[in-house]
């Protein structure tokens, strides 16, 4: 294992290089699903209610 | 062509494949990673940071195909005003900017050891890097006009102007003979590299597609909404400025 985690030397490099991706994709992928769904709670709300006062 | 453009429909079709394009997003991740950190050999030249090669090559693949959708859906917004191609093409630019900036760090953090710089200005850093300042300059374009109509028209058209930028990225370790490697993989010839490391390449190349495909899909929803929302506070703020 701890020579699995010092990947030959290289451990901070390329542990780095994975945690930016990790970090980077995570974050997005979280931002515009988190954003959708309270864009289209709000949008879905507001039609319910329009459909209520007609 | 413009039965696509219709949002309900895209919308009843995002929904019914997101789940499934996500799920095969985490298991291509999975699979792609144990592939990549695990059961891959080290290279004999350049040994464990080889791995990184795995998150780095995939990452400029769809750094440039994320502009190229960008750029065809901008083509199609001006020609045929497809009401979509807006959406599709500002969605797709900070999913563009994540995989151009994961391709610049990654790349460097593989030069430091390996050529024994973080940076060069070689011909495919530099073009990348412009490639990034593009994506970055497309979206402020964006958010610089307040008329939607307007902002969309003048993004497309940078967009198509710095198409030119493809070729160059993808032909520049021909054209130039600097430091950055030429090509192993999409080359005339055949792929030159051996099948144990051309596997996870090709895991984790499909894992950020489908990456891009479900992040796509969100983001393309949640501007539907926000222009749906929008257009209510419109209709309300007319309502009240004449009184009927």
């Amino acid at each position: 294992m701890s020579g699995f985690l010092a990947m030959g030397g290289y451990a901070p490099y390329i542990w780095t290089a994975y945690a930016v991706v990790a970090v980077w994709l995570t974050g997005l992928g979280l931002v515009s699903w988190r954003r959708m769904r309270q864009l289209e709670a709000a949008a879905d709300a507001l039609r319910a209610q329009r459909r209520a006062e007609r | 062509m413009h039965r696509f453009a219709n949002p309900a429909r895209f919308l009843r079709l995002a929904r019914l494949i997101q789940p499934w394009t996500a799920a095969a997003m985490f298991a291509c991740f999975g699979v792609g990673l144990y592939l990549a950190l695990v059961a891959s050999p080290i290279d004999y030249l350049q040994r464990d940071t080889v791995r990184i090669m795995y998150i780095h090559v995939p990452a400029a693949w769809m750094a440039m195909q994320t502009y190229a959708v960008i750029a065809v859906a901008s083509l199609v917004s001006i020609v045929w005003r497809h009401p979509l191609a807006d959406v599709a093409a500002r969605a797709a630019a900070p999913i563009g900017v994540a995989f151009t900036a994961i391709c610049l760090i990654t790349g460097s953090l593989w030069g430091k050891p390996t050529w024994g710089t973080w940076w060069v200005w070689d011909a495919r850093l530099t073009s990348v890097l412009v490639l990034l300042f593009i994506y970055m300059g497309y979206m402020a374009l964006w958010s610089a006009f307040d008329d939607r109509q307007r902002a969309a028209r003048a993004a497309a058209v940078l967009a198509l102007v710095g198409a030119v930028n493809l070729p160059i990225i993808k032909f520049s370790v021909d054209w130039w003979n600097t430091l950055h490697q030429p090509a192993s993989i999409l080359r005339r010839g055949g792929p030159t590299i051996d099948p144990s490391m051309l596997k996870p390449l090709a895991v984790m190349g499909l894992a950020y597609l489908f990456f891009f495909i479900t992040v796509l899909l969100m983001r393309m929803r949640a501007d539907l909404a926000a222009q749906r929302l929008e257009a209510a506070a419109e209709r309300r703020v007319m309502a009240q400025e004449v009184p009927a």
